[in-house]
């Protein structure tokens, strides 16, 4: 960003010097040229609308459980549902007014407005009813239809995506890791492998590009994304995941360095946007 | 454009060079190169420069800075290759870090994390000096045990240990010390970091001494127990004295030395309620002073069979001075630390004490001597419980152009 900046008050200086008789600007040793990234971009905006998409199939499968009273198939949905959301927050966050809506904790936001997946997530495991969170469901239902008409107005940017793929794994540090996104179904580990591969999309949309600036840290993200998948797969449960609360301190240390060790090269994926 | 970017930035004046903006860079860039490689005049007190390079590696003889921040760390490759990359950049980040400079790149581009973590910009190099040792398991993990000295192992348990875990052992160890807490953490912060992925860590320690500013007479730093700490140390000034006690003289180790640290937890609640007669006596030595039991001058000899008119032994023999002593033959190089935790939740008890650190040429020779003595009979032994235990090879000192632990892979 600021080397573009300072590029162009380079030529802008050379063109001042140079304004009484020559013709000619002397070319700056570098080109200023940010590589196209648009096929990119347009990759990932599909990718984010078609899983906000099943988002909202999911979630109104879903809330009607819970509308209908259904206790086992609503706990049986709610985290396969959720992680459609986390695998696309990039772009579902963007949206400043509907993320609370819908994923905000106990705690986020004041307890009168406090509603979304964690409010029925409450209801479910703690208070063992569906009873008075109908309402909710349906709010829930209105809530991520809206986000779907709203997603196809995002303008996808690279730096949307570079910030993103890191921002992804932070989550995972900051609440997954620890148990607190879910905190009463202990169904973290689905929203943690979620960001996972959210993040890892971006970086396959990427690689090629990186590669052409840095192929050894290319190949270090890609075996950190392995190594990741490796620990994820031994808490693998049927089609999902062991609860949180099954996970050994041991277990626990060891995601979250997993976590570390790929962010922190992940978080150089933004090289991708300067000129080569 | 880039190479001058790239010019090493002195932290005092990276934010002036940032003040004057770009368009101030780009009038000349011989005179902005100038600009950024003026190097902020060090002033002798607390914001000196420590030279990285040398024979022996700094934060060992170095006078002790009023902070540390340990680290114990855990190998988590069993790539020489790898080990030998991230040794040869912490080797010049290190270097740049004790200059006071900043590492790496200057920030200049919005999507990518700046390099350095910035906490230390605009403050001086504080005396920073960061030391490295490599544990037993840096040996055993990349399949280097022919080069594991003899001297490194762990230590033989002695009596009343109660180890922890979480505050013992580690494969590499950073022992950053500066006059500022903050230029301490940075280093190890910023060391980590480049080596995350390849490294893990195993535990932690922030420490302190009194400051340079309030100890204006330059005294023996005391301890938690209210006691100079440090008195019978071998003269860090003599070349001599450390070779005698401290420099390992052959092999790859050459110029290296061996560090113990301990953790150990000082019951502080149960030693303030203490009569100072029992407390001299548990130390050997009066309080005020720091001087032995029955003698006016902290640096009084200790004659450990000196005996009153009443013909008993004025340092008593089991007193913690007379038993580190023993024939005055063995010494260590003590550079210990206070830490100060928090409490024990189980007890609502203070968390204090002393990261115990000694340097030495030998472990067994010196160090295990003494400890043992000290773990059967000494009286200091009920006010403290050593929590934390572990040992590690300091690497010899680089000379410019090379890296930490050359010789080791030579």
């Amino acid at each position: 960003m600021k080397k573009r900046t300072l590029t162009v008050l380079m030529l802008m200086a050379g063109s001042v010097l140079t304004a009484c008789g020559n013709e000619e600007i002397t070319e700056p040793a570098e080109t200023t040229t940010a590589p196209d990234l648009s096929k990119v971009t347009n990759e990932y905006r599909d990718y984010a609308i078609g899983e906000i998409s099943l988002f909202v199939t999911e979630t109104e499968k879903f809330a009607e459980a819970v509308k209908v009273g259904d206790i086992e198939l609503a706990k049986e949905l709610y985290a396969p549902a959720r992680a459609h959301y986390e695998r696309a927050e990039p772009i579902a966050e963007a949206f400043g007014d509907l993320d609370p809506k819908i994923d905000a904790r106990e705690g986020d936001i004041p307890a009168a407005e406090w509603g979304g997946y964690h409010r029925i997530e409450k209801g479910l495991w703690i208070d063992g009813t569906t009873e008075g969170y109908e309402e909710y469901a349906q709010q829930l239902i209105d809530d991520t239809k809206l986000l779907r008409a709203k997603v196809e107005t995002v303008d996808v940017t690279p730096d949307m995506l570079v910030t993103g793929a890191v921002d992804l794994l932070n989550e995972v540090s900051t609440s997954k890791v620890k148990g607190e996104e879910d905190r009463y179904s202990h169904t973290d580990l689905y929203d943690f492998a979620a960001n996972v591969e959210g993040a890892e999309k971006i970086f396959r949309l990427l690689q090629g590009d990186l590669e052409k600036k840095d192929e050894a840290l290319a190949a270090e993200i890609s075996v950190r994304f392995a190594d990741v998948y490796t620990l994820l797969n031994k808490h693998k449960k049927g089609d999902g995941y062991t609860l949180y609360n099954n996970l050994s301190e041991t277990d626990v240390k060891e995601l979250s360095q997993s976590i570390d060790a790929l962010a922190e090269p992940l978080s150089q994926l933004g090289i991708v946007t300067e000129a080569l | 454009m880039n190479d001058f970017l790239n010019k090493e930035v002195s932290r005092r004046n990276v934010l002036k060079a940032g003040g004057i903006g770009a368009a101030g860079l780009l009038i000349g860039a011989s005179g902005a190169g100038s600009l950024l490689t003026f190097t902020a005049s060090a002033d002798k007190s607390s914001t000196g420069i420590v030279p990285f390079y040398g024979s022996y590696q700094a934060g060992i003889t170095t006078d002790p800075q009023n902070h540390l921040y340990f680290a114990s760390l855990i190998l988590t490759t069993m790539d020489t290759s790898e080990v030998k990359q991230f040794l040869k950049e912490w080797t010049k980040t290190a270097a740049m870090m004790t200059e006071g400079k900043s590492i790496g790149k200057a920030a200049e581009s919005l999507l990518l994390p700046p390099d350095d973590t910035g906490e230390a910009s605009g403050l001086d190099a504080s005396n920073l000096t960061v030391t490295f040792g490599v544990g037993p398991g840096f040996f055993q993990k990349l399949n280097l045990t022919s080069k594991q000295p003899k001297e490194l192992k762990e230590l033989p348990s002695f009596s009343f240990d109660a180890l922890e875990e979480k505050w013992s052992g580690g494969d590499l160890c950073i022992q950053a010390c500066a006059d500022d807490p903050q230029v301490a953490f940075h280093a190890v912060r910023n060391l980590v970091r480049i080596a995350r992925g390849k490294v893990q860590l195993k535990w932690t320690q922030a420490a302190f001494q009194r400051t340079k500013q309030a100890d204006t007479k330059s005294e023996t730093p005391r301890n938690l127990f209210g006691f100079k700490d440090g008195t019978g140390n071998p003269d860090t000034s003599s070349h001599s004295a450390m070779n005698n006690h401290v420099w390992v003289q052959n092999g790859w180790m050459t110029g290296g030395t061996y560090m113990v640290v301990r953790r150990v937890q000082m019951f502080i609640e149960v030693w303030d309620r203490t009569a100072l007669g029992e407390q001299e006596a548990t130390f050997g030595r009066h309080r005020d002073t720091g001087a032995p039991i029955g003698s006016e001058n902290e640096f009084d000899p200790v004659d450990v069979n000196k005996k009153d008119v009443n013909g008993n032994k004025l340092i008593p023999a089991n007193s913690h001075t007379a038993l580190a002593h023993g024939d005055g033959k063995k010494k260590i190089l003590r550079r210990s630390y206070s830490y100060a935790d928090g409490l024990d939740t189980k007890t609502g008890s203070f968390d204090a004490g002393l990261l115990f650190i000694s340097f030495q040429k030998s472990i067994s020779d010196q160090f295990i001597p003494i400890q043992t003595r000290l773990a059967n009979n000494d009286k200091l032994n009920e006010y403290t419980i050593h929590r934390g235990s572990a040992v590690f090879a300091c690497l010899p000192g680089v000379k410019k152009g090379g890296y930490l632990g050359e010789t080791l892979f030579y």
